[in-house]
């Protein structure tokens, strides 16, 4: 138990998925605008890194390694994950359409949102992990995507009105905040040994 | 009819500089901004990411009048997942040691959204040869930036360049731990998307 609570507070604090590894900037960028959309996006986020962590490990576990075609797990992964978020989009479209349509076209992008792919491919970076473990990774990983784009999305709208030097505005601040975000968040890895 | 002036060298140069992705929208950094503290890992990611752009480019292109319209987006990632997986393959045989450290880098470049952005704007609907060539320029205007935001982070955090010493490294040199860790690389490509942007203003500004 104690093990599991380890790997989620490293997978959501100190290997940040965003802040320490940089997975997922596109749409990080581009959605943190606004923090009703940040939020949307970053649930989202949060349940397809869940499943897809465990579906790969399962998959990865007990199909690719009894035959021994590892070398296929790229291309594995990124179908399942494919599929996954297709089945996420129509939920998404089935229950809640203002937000299917503000999310637009960045749905369909989280099959190539680095941090999903990402995730599935640093669990199996780390020796010795069971399910379980990976699908706590998984889940660890999501929040900290989701609490790095909240915490830029709110920062982002109490900035909109101050006077930013017209080269810098858009992305160039941004990226100066988050590297901020990030440097608050390197004290935490004193935390986990 | 000078390089420059085909449809193929055009799309080239157009990507290195003009509209450089990285400049203009800040894509696609994922999967290679993390590797950048030392220079050989970046270059080799970057070599990795050039021959994925340009071959994917070049497959897609030749396939484009067969793969239906609504698996379109399916059919490109797998086109680039098998180009990173020969990627993958060749730097765990040529270069073990770095391959531990970078290895899961190198699967990201299948969602690195400037692979599919071209695939997706250009390959898609130009013929074989200009493509190649959109490809190779798209993936080299990206080494670009990220060498040089490598070459940055290395000699101030390490004082090293591709793991030789720097001269001043033994007279004066103070280590700046930031450029080390995850904080420097989001400051230097602030610093890279500022100076990019401004020169745009700047040029648009001048055209009016």
């Amino acid at each position: 138990m104690m093990n599991l609570l380890v790997i989620f507070l490293a997978a959501a604090f100190t290997e940040n998925i965003l802040l320490a590894r940089f997975l997922g900037m596109c749409s990080f960028l581009a959605i943190s605008r606004q923090m009703k959309t940040s939020v949307g996006l970053g649930f989202a986020v949060v349940f397809v890194t869940t499943f897809t962590a465990a579906i790969n490990w399962l998959l990865h576990t007990y199909v690719m390694v009894p035959l021994g075609i590892e070398f296929l797990e790229f291309i594995v992964f990124i179908v399942v994950i494919a599929a996954f978020v297709q089945l996420v989009e129509m939920i998404i479209e089935r229950f809640s359409p203002s937000l299917y349509f503000s999310l637009g076209i960045f749905l369909p992008l989280i099959t190539v949102n680095c941090a999903i792919l990402g995730v599935s491919l640093f669990m199996l970076n780390k020796q010795g992990f069971g399910f379980w473990e990976s699908l706590v990774f998984g889940f660890g990983s999501g929040i900290g995507w989701l609490l790095a784009i909240i915490l830029m999305a709110g920062i982002r709208e109490q900035i909109k009105e101050d006077k930013i030097p017209a080269g810098l505005r858009g992305s160039g601040i941004t990226l100066i905040i988050t590297g901020i975000i990030a440097l608050a968040f390197v004290a935490f890895s004193g935390m986990i040994k | 009819m000078a390089f420059k002036d085909t449809a193929g060298g055009k799309a080239l140069i157009k990507n290195l500089w003009s509209d450089n992705p990285v400049f203009r929208q800040v894509l696609g950094i994922c999967s290679t901004l993390a590797v950048t503290n030392l220079l050989k890992n970046t270059l080799l990611m970057c070599g990795g990411l050039v021959f994925t752009a340009g071959l994917s480019s070049l497959t897609i292109s030749l396939l484009r009048n067969y793969i239906p319209k609504q698996v379109r987006m399916m059919v490109q990632v797998l086109i680039i997942a098998a180009y990173v997986i020969i990627v993958n393959i060749f730097i765990r045989a040529r270069f073990p040691d770095i391959h531990k450290t970078i290895g899961p880098y190198v699967g990201l470049i299948i969602t690195n959204c400037i692979i599919m952005g071209r695939a997706e704007a250009f390959a898609s609907k130009n013929p074989a040869w200009p493509s190649l060539l959109d490809g190779i320029g798209a993936g080299l205007g990206y080494s670009l930036i990220l060498v040089f935001i490598a070459i940055v982070r290395e000699a101030l955090g390490f004082g090293t360049l591709m793991g030789f010493a720097l001269p001043f490294r033994d007279i004066w040199w103070y280590q700046w731990t930031i450029m080390v860790m995850p904080p420097g690389a989001f400051f230097m490509l602030a610093l890279v998307a500022w100076f990019g942007n401004a020169y745009v203003l700047k040029k648009e500004g001048g055209a009016k």
